[in-house]
């Protein structure tokens, strides 16, 4: 080192250019696909001047597995579980999209009680994947303690879904036609406890933690701003687009199941930055308590599923004593049921936001093709002019404002 | 009451309005289901898309969505997707095409369209005029094929293994343990297109070779030389080979039969 320094002594910069003041030239770095925070497998090829990115070039399809593929050659009834496996985060929220599009091309009437208990767990779906997304979000930009409180709540969630459907995460409780089996009652007062007492109370107690910190606000205000023009242009939907001041919801804009029945307020964001994405979410977990409560405050008793015995398969004490309830339980989980010819778009505000499912029928047993529309995908896509000009530590911020989860993605 | 799929406002005239827009570029106008399709001359896609924009206040292009029909002349049909954030209606607007020719881009239009393009051309094969940066998206780097055409099989041609040579993952052909199972539930009285294997009495197109008949009998094994040309009589119990009876419970004649 001495001598190093010996060498360094009396020489300047002015007089040898070369040494300290060298030119510095754009280099690319490779982010993941196996990082923590690039929440799941994304690869993202970032060129750099110094610590500004210049340009971000995400590669994505690590996670594809031919969903779309797989689809085409299964019954309707078949393909459904494949729904919960896009967005696992949020699984009821993408069933809901693909069983809208099976009732819309049969023109099959859901009975009420299946359409409360929908958008009940719905929203339960949304509380669900906003923890997660908040958690990590916080996590992401430094903070560790509200993920592990957040994490709480979710496990409560999970441990709802599991007393409705039996499964933690992949449900498959929503049928064409209604959901699977009703819940019990005690289910129902319990998630009606839990919103009264233990979701605000974690819920408020994180947030306390989070939405006035200094760190956190200067890792997130006025990071990766996209205004309105640029969110309408880039396809931007459910909370991004409302982070960035549209008013747009499809839950009211074109109501399904009995959203139309439903008080809520639709957040939107001021600034269009990074912070207003994470608010949004903040105050739709709240109003998705708020429709939830409505829910049961209003469900009424009655069948969970329509009695359309060419459609929703009769349960298995009917199978056992009746004939034709037989024939059809035989004939709904071999051959399943036929959807006339035709094609729908069915968009649903899913928690990421739209999530749509372009379903073409051929008037046979299998969809002809089903194509889904991921929310990440185009939110992703925008990933590079929002980072222009921004520091490499903010990917992070703007990844976790987006909510991408990859199974969605790369389907 | 109807479905409780996502409840969209009709508006009143608004395939007139839209027909009138795109004047001669229109080919066909589908209203199925409550849901607007326009076809459109491919060349003219850009055209339309923007008068659809400017003129008609389609703001969003939420999804381009390809799909594949093979016995179409043209096989793909490219669907996109519009969205009226203010007008709040959805309307699909619908291009076909085939390998060859290519769907004029719109990226220009809507940046969005970016990735959707690359995806319809990653699964399809479609190209996209203009279009940049039509790389691959979804699939693995170094691809070959286009997965979501109907003529691709589910299984794909490779599969991935790790070689324990190379020390590395290495692509293989597929090879299936078990053929793989294609049920049709089609019942054979009713709908069935194909012929049942071994169905000699089906319906064969003129010029169609004579269906496989059943294999002739196998040759009756010779016959051994006869052990000689003495009748084969049985004149004693001895030569019957029936012995004593084992339990002479047998021989008693029961009485009722008697």
């Amino acid at each position: 080192m001495s001598d190093y320094l010996e060498k360094l002594d009396h020489v300047t910069d002015a007089a040898d250019p070369s040494f300290g003041d060298t030119e510095i030239q754009n280099y690319t770095i490779n982010f993941g696909p196996q990082h923590p925070a690039a929440h799941g497998v994304l690869r993202l090829v970032m060129e750099l001047d110094g610590e500004i990115v210049e340009r971000c070039d995400p590669h994505v399809g690590l996670l594809h597995r031919g969903t779309e593929k797989l689809i085409e050659h299964k019954t309707y009834l078949q393909a459904l579980p494949y729904f919960d496996r896009l967005d696992y985060c949020s699984p009821l929220g993408m069933e809901h999209s693909y069983v809208l599009a099976i009732e819309k091309l049969l023109n099959l009437e859901v009975p009420l009680r299946a359409q409360y208990l929908r958008v009940f767990f719905a929203e339960l779906t949304r509380i669900c994947n906003h923890m997660l997304n908040l958690g990590s979000h916080v996590m992401d930009v430094g903070a560790m303690t509200p993920n592990l409180w957040l994490f709480e709540i979710r496990e409560d969630c999970l441990n709802f879904f599991e007393r409705a459907s039996g499964a933690r995460m992949h449900a498959a409780w929503f049928r064409p036609g209604g959901v699977h089996q009703d819940v019990p009652l005690k289910l129902l007062t319990d998630i009606a406890d839990w919103l009264d007492t233990r979701l605000p109370r974690l819920f408020e107690d994180a947030m306390s933690l989070v939405v006035d910190n200094r760190i956190f606000k200067q890792r997130n205000v006025d990071i990766a701003v996209v205004s309105k023009e640029d969110a309408l242009k880039w396809g931007f939907s459910g909370p991004m687009i409302r982070g960035s001041g549209i008013p747009w919801d499809i839950r009211k804009a074109q109501p399904y199941d009995v959203y139309d029945r439903m008080e809520f307020d639709v957040p939107v964001g001021t600034n269009f930055d990074c912070y207003d994405r994470f608010m949004v979410r903040v105050e739709e977990v709240r109003q998705s308590a708020r429709i939830m409560k409505q829910c049961l405050n209003e469900m009424p008793e009655g069948p969970v599923a329509s009695f359309d015995r060419k459609v929703v398969p009769p349960k298995r004490g009917e199978m056992k004593r009746s004939m034709e309830a037989l024939i059809h339980h035989f004939k709904l989980y071999t051959e399943g049921f036929h959807v006339p010819a035709g094609e729908v778009y069915v968009a649903t505000e899913s928690p990421k936001g739209e999530f749509g499912v372009y379903l073409v029928a051929d008037g046979s047993n299998k969809p002809y093709r089903c194509k889904i529309r991921p929310t990440a995908f185009s939110h992703l896509q925008a990933m590079d002019f929002m980072m222009k000009g921004h520091m490499l530590a903010d990917t992070t911020a703007v990844l976790g404002a987006m909510d991408i989860v990859f199974g969605e993605c790369d389907r | 009451m109807g479905h409780s799929a996502p409840r969209i406002a009709t508006i009143d005239g608004i395939a007139q309005e839209i027909a009138g827009l795109l004047g001669s570029m229109l080919v066909e106008t589908v209203d199925h289901a409550d849901e607007l399709s326009f076809t459109v001359v491919r060349e003219k896609l850009a055209d339309a898309m923007v008068l659809l924009r400017d003129r008609a206040q389609y703001q969003q292009l939420m999804e381009i969505a390809g799909v594949d029909y093979p016995d179409r002349p043209e096989r793909f049909e490219v669907c996109y997707h519009l969205l009226s954030v203010t007008r709040n209606h959805r309307v699909r607007v619908k291009v076909q095409t085939d390998e060859d020719m290519p769907v004029p881009t719109v990226t220009h239009i809507w940046p969005v369209a970016g990735w959707l393009e690359r995806e319809v051309f990653d699964m399809y094969g479609v190209i996209f005029e203009g279009n940049a940066d039509l790389r691959r998206i979804l699939t693995d780097y170094g691809f070959k094929g286009h997965p979501q055409r109907k003529d691709f099989p589910l299984t794909g041609y490779v599969e991935m293994w790790y070689s324990e040579e190379d020390k590395r993952v290495v692509y293989k052909p597929v090879k299936l343990a078990q053929d793989f199972r294609q049920f049709d539930f089609m019942s054979p009285w009713e709908g069935a297109q194909y012929v049942l294997p071994g169905d000699e009495k089906a319906p064969q197109a003129p010029g169609a070779p004579t269906p496989v008949a059943a294999p002739p009998p196998p040759p009756a094994a010779p016959k051994g030389e006869p052990k000689g040309d003495t009748p084969k009589t049985t004149d004693k119990p001895g030569v019957s080979g029936a012995g004593e009876p084992t339990d002479s419970a047998a021989n008693k004649k029961s009485e009722d039969k008697a």
